[in-house]
């Protein structure tokens, strides 16, 4: 083998290597025959956790969503109210960050770390403002005299983006970690962790689109 | 390849703290989880005891209590449920039995995400300290049953005794709860997906893995619904919101400022959950008891594909169930007939794993272990509890005899004992693996025949207590005539659980004793076919020691005809019968 790999390379290399067939097993071949295997747990197993992860999330926001549609079809005393109109500007700045996300990975498949780092940034920052917009969003609510207890309605409205803006907050937290923590040591690779972090971005982003969708339309 | 950065991880890691305490090793984590399990059913069967005691003496001070109030009883009866349930049959048999065979079992060194396996554990540990601290505050532990029907268990303390911070308790308890088990989950079903050895295809996976991989999935849609409404149901107690709170109520004289929600929401977020929560404490025993039964019937599991689908069948039908428990809620008769047909159709599939299991003792050479008891007697209580199940699945019959003991007497047998049943035989089987000793026998069939027919003499009576239309919740029957002839029955059961909690002890003293007294255990003491019985008692830390066995054939491979032992190993290659654990 070429002594002079990129790191990076070599991170990517990781990922391929960490794929195989269904029913082979996952332990990753450690070398010639008779040497003990490297008891590895291969790349791929952090996308399986990741989708069963948001499968979760998923039934957990889809009971919540159940609550929605019962509560506000068994009541009498739903009232409806304005969304704050930010609310469609915090929406185009996840939308965005979805894409300078995959702009994030594309610099990394060409190997330019520094593109890598810049996108990736610029998604973690947009998220941040999503988060600031929300804020502001209940700010503005709050003191239109809208409170998580007046109104059905609006209970379903803080819970909703709050829980979800939680979620938001963890993948901040990966985010600023995937591409700015210490990568030595470490099991999971960064290819992989940028992968398995974006992934959970972009549902995060579905989420919420489907979470303002139902405030909006289930009023 | 020795200094490969991923083959670190699994070194042993050494110091008191890291290995045994705060350990990564899912062996450890596993015995973490039994113990927590086995500490947990002893202070869920004293409360029973405590219940029993004041059923048939209502005047007799007891320990920690003195004379018990009808509220003491509530409170007595939701935590005897809420441990059980939660820290007892959600615990040792998916995450403490799992935890520590399934990676063994499908030939990986350990679950996929060793760090999120030690959180889990961890937070079943808080979370069952949090359970218990709403025994020792103002008003105590929550009477509202470990269902926690709204709005008893919305409104606060105005309500009663314990629903204060013990009720608040409660649900914080079960939310971290549902956070473990959903960590649990998502290692157990990576590790099943990803990490089997080569050749361990999913049509060779022991039963065990199979039940412990449906259970998971189950465990994963259902704990996060328990969550939602966990969340749903703090938010109307301590921030006003009226989800689940009614308008118009008034408690103690008292308006309740809450209006407009829905208390049924509650049962069905709640059941949504619960339902399933049935088949996560009973599909692991159903796992177990196949793989004990096959092994010492000497025969292969009877119908192995059957068995796979069946189980599934169970999963995927008790997931569309959860209105069963609802007949009483005033459900509309079309969506209670459509529960009930899906209810009674998992008989189906009851029906097809009880044969198979009959299919697979019939014309065995049969080995009476222990485990192999406690494998046969949880078959004869799954068919008990199930065939009552039946009964109760019928909207007609089940409004005569809901909320009385007839329910009790149905999931005690089918969710409680059998679940249990299932423990112990896993408890006997695995105990050589894990400790390289072997139980007492004689102590071990003392604990059999004395728990078979205790439990029965505990449950079965209770049917008939339902039958006559004895209400189940009621702390003191003295004052109710038509149930004064009954009493004989409660001073019956009351003994019997005695009598049945003593034989515990036994148990416990095997177990203890066992520990350094027992007969040293060969590798392979049960000449079983399956992975863990490849490697040393106790397994190493990695499990093979780096050498990673290759899967030739199914996981019930015994009385092969033309081969030389009665049982031949998952990872002997076809035709080349020779000794050793790698390839």
């Amino acid at each position: 083998m070429t002594t002079k790999i990129a790191t990076e390379e070599l991170e990517l290399l990781e990922l391929e290597y960490g794929h195989r067939g269904p029913g082979e097993g996952g332990l990753v071949p450690g070398g010639d025959d008779g040497e003990p295997n490297a008891p590895a747990v291969p790349q791929h197993t952090y996308l399986t956790g990741i989708v069963l992860a948001l499968a979760a999330i998923l039934m957990f926001f889809l009971a919540l969503t159940s609550s929605f549609i019962v509560r506000k079809g068994l009541s009498t005393d739903w009232v409806p109210f304005r969304m704050p109109p930010i609310l469609w500007l915090n929406t185009g700045l996840l939308l965005l960050s979805s894409f300078t996300l995959e702009w994030a990975r594309r610099a990394l498949e060409r190997e330019s770390l520094s593109g890598f780092r810049r996108w990736w940034g610029l998604t973690t920052g947009l998220g941040v403002a999503f988060l600031v917009g929300q804020i502001l969003a209940w700010q503005q609510l709050a003191a239109a005299g809208v409170f998580l207890a007046s109104n059905p309605s609006n209970s379903f409205f803080y819970l909703l983006t709050g829980l979800h803006g939680l979620h938001l907050l963890g993948g901040i937290i990966a985010l600023l970690h995937v591409g700015f923590g210490s990568q030595s040591g470490g099991r999971l690779q960064r290819p992989t962790a940028v992968n398995v972090a974006g992934i959970y971005w972009h549902f995060m982003g579905v989420l919420w689109v489907y979470l303002f969708l139902l405030l909006l339309l289930g009023q | 390849m020795a200094t490969h950065a991923n083959a670190a991880v699994h070194e042993a890691p050494r110091g008191f703290i890291r290995k045994y305490i705060f350990s990564r090793d899912h062996k450890v984590i596993g015995i973490q989880y039994y113990l927590l399990a086995l500490v947990a059913v002893f202070v869920g069967m004293f409360l029973s005891l405590l219940m029993r005691l004041h059923l048939v003496w209502p005047n007799l001070e007891l320990p920690f209590f003195g004379v018990m109030t009808p509220e003491q009883y509530l409170a007595l009866m939701t935590m005897h449920g809420t441990i059980m349930v939660f820290f007892v049959l959600t615990t040792a048999p998916q995450s403490g039995f799992g935890n520590y065979f399934l990676p063994i079992q499908i030939g990986a060194p350990d679950m996929a995400f060793p760090t999120l396996n030690m959180l889990s554990f961890w937070f079943t540990f808080v979370s069952f300290l949090v359970l218990l601290a709403a025994f020792f505050i103002t008003g105590g532990a929550p009477i509202s049953g470990w269902t926690a029907y709204v709005p008893l268990s919305a409104l606060g303390e105005i309500a009663g005794p314990g629903l204060g911070w013990g009720q608040s308790l409660w649900i914080i308890s079960i939310a971290i709860f549902a956070g473990a088990s959903l960590m649990g989950a998502l290692n157990f079903i990576t590790t099943t997906l990803d990490l089997r050895t080569k050749g361990m295809s999913l049509g060779r996976l022991p039963l065990t893995v199979w039940a412990w991989f449906i259970t998971a999935i189950l465990a994963l849609l259902g704990f996060a619904v328990l969550l939602a409404a966990g969340i749903l149901l703090l938010l109307d107690r301590h921030a006003g919101t009226s989800f689940f709170v009614p308008g118009g109520l008034i408690v103690s004289d008292k308006l309740i400022p809450h209006r407009g929600g829905s208390p049924l929401l509650w049962q069905h977020l709640f059941w949504f959950f619960g339902h399933p929560e049935v088949y996560i404490a009973i599909l692991p025993g159903m796992g177990i008891v196949s793989h004990v039964l096959s092994t010492f019937s000497r025969k292969p599991i009877f119908g192995y594909r059957a068995m796979v689908l069946a189980m599934s069948a169970i999963a995927f039908l008790g997931l569309m169930v959860w209105g069963h428990h609802m007949f009483m809620s005033g459900m509309s008769p079309y969506s209670a007939f459509a529960f009930s047909l899906l209810t009674m159709s998992i008989g189906v599939p009851s029906a097809i794993k009880t044969f198979n299991w009959l299919g697979t003792l019939w014309g065995g050479q049969i080995r009476f272990t222990t485990a192999m008891l406690f494998a046969v007697g949880f078959v004869s209580l799954f068919v008990s509890g199930g065939l009552s199940g039946i009964f109760l699945a019928q909207p007609a019959v089940d409004i005569p005899l809901h909320d009385t003991y007839f329910v009790v007497a149905h999931f005690h047998i089918i969710m409680g004992v059998a679940a249990i049943f299932g423990i112990f035989a896993a408890t006997y089987y695995w105990f050589p693996k894990i400790t390289g000793r072997h139980m007492s026998k004689p102590l071990g069939k003392l604990h059999f025949w004395l728990t078979f027919v205790g439990v029965y003499a505990i449950f079965m009576p209770m049917h008939f207590l339902g039958l006559a239309g004895h209400p189940r919740r009621y702390a003191d029957t003295t004052a109710v005539t038509f149930l004064e002839p009954l009493n004989p029955v409660h001073f019956f059961m009351t003994i019997a659980a005695f009598i049945t909690i003593a034989v515990q002890l036994v148990f416990v003293l095997n177990l203890v004793w066992s520990l350094w007294k027992g007969k040293k255990a060969a590798i392979n003491p049960w000449e079983a076919t399956t992975l863990e019985w490849t490697v040393s008692s106790p397994p190493p830390h990695d499990n093979f020691g780096g050498h990673y066995p290759r899967i030739y054939r199914g996981p019930y491979e015994y009385s092969v005809p033309g081969a030389d032992k009665d049982y031949i190993p998952q990872h002997l290659p076809e035709a080349v019968p020779a000794a050793g654990t790698g390839d």
